[in-house]
């Protein structure tokens, strides 16, 4: 187990020292209802919520190294709080957002954190971190961090982008070598879910006196992000059917399983109006960018260019394919149905 | 086939069996195998678990079959339908197949069998006699395609020595008893990853997917000092051996590709791993469920024994390979063209009777060119 202090756990919150942290500090959960000293944790609790639900990333006003004992203090706390909220709320779709949120915000310190040449236990700790929630072992050499190829195997096969292609990158005696910023990347989707699991299998407290309105608040706020549009499934094949259950979920679509959907829709006659909705609960959503993504795929703006499905067999590749019975024989998913007798 | 040329099949790979426990052993951690066979013009038999060579060659002798197999794989449960066998872990293989290798010399030793009328000839278009195009072609021995081979399993070691650090002494060579080679690796990092990180491994090794930017070529603000370097590792130092040539022309040769452009470098790039990205067939390697040729047993495609290869450079498979008798048989053979087994000439052979040594009939029949008279 790591040994941290009070900037690391400002900074890595979700870390197993951080519970142990607020038992040593003595502070029963009821006095956040009621202290009000206590007043602003609650409130930058509710604030680091907020802004995850926007689908933004919560900036704290602690600087590294240079903020007092107990502007970290309330940094941990908030954090902690924030997750009894989200129990107290009940609510599913905040645990994906705040998770996420949490997740980007640990990689950028991360990130920063692996890019400190001059400062080694900076580095050692993020390397530790990295160890300890995922089991890569990641050593440094020069500017580079060494992955073992195995290791960078299992978590970069679900990213679509051809530079993470082991071709693309430097490979020697059995690791692969990546700047800091990669080093993180790769372990985005896992922090999400230590940090999802982490909240998901925390108890859920009896209600605090004093902070039913954030609560239901929060409540509210959870409810407004479930969507209300329903969709009829029934003509649709397995690869559509399935993107529109994760995304009702509110779980992440991978980009592409995104751009399946929207261009199966689009060839299918709905409008940007009509399909932009389905995107509302995914936890990155951003109206402006979904509307104008839209738009661009339908031909509508940029070069004109309309953008049709994908095949089954380029779906195949990206994992986006469930194959059923009534597949077979059609080579892409917007021939699903026509050819029955 | 004929009744008599599976009895004669039968016959002969049941003596190499009988004779040859000493070449047909059972791999390291046998229990934890999955085994399979196949007899004579009859379906695969699989799910099978095997503890030792004593009931592996009880297996074959009661069976005689024509091909034998064994998994890559390690279960709890060999024996089990396959999404019950708990697979825990797969040695990393490797096919290389000549007839992949796109060789200009496969015309000169390949014929065709038509389909509709059985008719044997030089022409891989459509059958000479009667113009169907459903042929079947088979190749008969050929040296320059086994070299080309062996180039291939060499360039495939230097990859998985250099660039994923396995050792020389985990790394076996088979020859595959046709055609080409089997590669084995064992105890490497690889055991426990999935088919689709096998995927990416061999597009790795066969350079395949790779962007002009991995090789320092930008679409815009270009930079000279971002392209590869001579003597760097993996495949930017490959793809600089390749492109540069020496030493002495890199300079001149990254201004011509800086200004032909980014879509001329991705053709170039494209060229270069056509030439030096090893040419596996992907496939094999992304199965981890597979069960691959067993060392030691007859590959029924030519009466060729897959054997391992101590000496790969002086390896010989027409000679090393053939372990079925000289006793002579008389078949009716029809095969156009010329070739060498275990330094002996046979053919053209045009439709006629002849006497031949097992080896050679079995190697025939087994390519459909020859049945018994």
């Amino acid at each position: 187990m790591l040994e941290l202090g009070t900037d690391e756990l400002a900074k890595y919150p979700f870390l197993e020292g951080a519970g142990k942290f607020l038992k040593e500090k003595g502070f029963p959960l009821s006095q956040f209802g009621t202290d009000p000293d206590l007043k602003s944790v609650v409130d930058k609790a509710y604030h680091r919520l907020k802004v995850s639900t926007k689908g933004g990333v919560y900036k704290s006003e602690i600087v590294d190294g240079e903020a007092s004992d107990t502007a970290r203090e309330k940094e941990i706390f908030s954090f902690l709080l924030a997750i009894v909220l989200i129990k107290l709320s009940g609510m599913h779709t905040l645990v994906k957002r705040f998770a996420l949120a949490e997740a980007r915000r640990a990689e950028n310190h991360l990130e920063k954190d692996l890019g400190k040449a001059s400062d080694k236990s900076k580095i050692d700790l993020a390397i530790r971190i990295i160890y300890d929630l995922f089991h890569i072992e990641v050593t440094k050499e020069d500017e580079f961090f060494k992955i073992p190829v195995s290791d960078y195997l299992k978590h970069s096969i679900d990213f679509h982008e051809r530079e993470w292609k082991l071709v693309n990158r430097y490979v020697e005696n059995g690791k692969v070598l990546l700047t800091p910023d990669k080093t993180v990347r790769l372990i985005r989707k896992e922090l999400g879910t230590y940090i999802t699991s982490k909240i998901t299998n925390a108890p859920t407290p009896p209600m605090i006196p004093g902070l039913e309105n954030i609560v239901n608040e929060l409540t509210s706020i959870g409810k407004a992000l479930t969507p209300s549009y329903t969709i009829t499934t029934g003509e649709y094949p397995p690869c559509i059917k399935h993107a529109i259950e994760i995304l009702e979920k509110g779980e992440n679509l991978p980009h592409s399983g995104r751009f399946m959907l929207a261009t199966f829709l689009l060839s299918k006659g709905q409008t940007v109006q009509q399909i932009a909705p389905l995107f509302k609960n995914a936890p990155d959503y951003n109206p402006r960018v979904t509307l104008y993504q839209l738009n661009h795929l339908a031909g509508t703006s940029g070069s004109g260019t309309q953008y049709s499905c994908p095949s089954c067999e380029k779906l195949k590749t990206q994992s986006l394919c469930f194959p059923i019975p009534a597949c077979d024989n059609i080579i892409n998913p917007l021939q699903f149905g026509r050819k029955k007798k | 086939m004929k009744e008599s040329d599976l009895l004669f099949l039968e016959d002969s790979f049941k003596k190499y069996y009988f004779n040859h426990f000493d070449l047909i052993k059972v791999p390291e951690r046998t229990s934890e195998r999955e085994f399979g066979y196949q007899k004579f013009n009859s379906g695969m038999t699989r799910h099978i678990s095997i503890k030792d060579d004593k009931e592996l060659h009880l297996i074959l002798m009661q069976n005689i079959p024509s091909d034998v197999y064994c998994s890559n794989a390690y279960y709890t449960f060999p024996s089990l339908q396959m999404n019950e066998k708990d697979w825990k872990e797969a040695d990393l293989i490797f096919d290389i197949d000549a007839k992949d290798l796109n060789l200009p010399c496969r015309e000169g030793h390949t014929v065709s069998i038509c389909n509709e009328c059985n008719e044997v000839s030089k022409t891989l278009t459509q059958c000479s006699k009667c113009n169907s195009s459903k042929l079947e072609k088979k190749s008969v021995p050929c040296k320059n395609c086994i070299d080309a081979s062996k180039i291939e399993v060499e360039k495939l070691s230097q990859v998985l020595i250099d660039d994923f650090a396995i050792t020389k002494e985990n790394i076996q060579v088979y020859f595959s008893g046709n055609e080409g080679f089997h590669v084995y690796v064992y105890n490497s990092q690889f055991q426990e990853i999935g088919s689709r990180e096998r995927s990416e491994l061999t597009d790795y090794i066969s350079l395949r997917g790779a962007i002009p930017e991995t090789f320092g070529m930008r679409k815009l603000k270009q930079d000279r000092a971002a392209l590869p370097d001579f003597d760097e590792k993996g495949w930017r130092g490959r793809f600089s051996k390749q492109v540069f040539g020496s030493k002495s022309k890199r300079s001149k040769i990254i201004t011509e590709l800086l200004s032909n452009g980014y879509s001329s470098f991705q053709k170039t790039l494209d060229d270069v791993s056509e030439n030096i990205g090893v040419k596996i067939d992907p496939n094999v390697t992304m199965d981890i469920h597979r069960i691959f040729r067993l060392p030691g047993s007859i590959n029924s495609k030519s009466g060729l024994t897959k054997i391992q290869c101590d000496d790969l450079a002086k390896f010989d498979p027409y000679t090393e390979a053939s372990f079925l008798s000289d006793d002579t048989v008389e078949v009716i053979a029809n095969c156009p063209i010329e070739f060498k087994l275990k330094n002996k000439k046979f053919g053209p052979y045009l439709n006629e009777k002849t006497t031949l040594p097992t080896f050679a009939a079995v190697y025939m029949i087994c390519k459909k060119l020859a049945r018994i008279a």
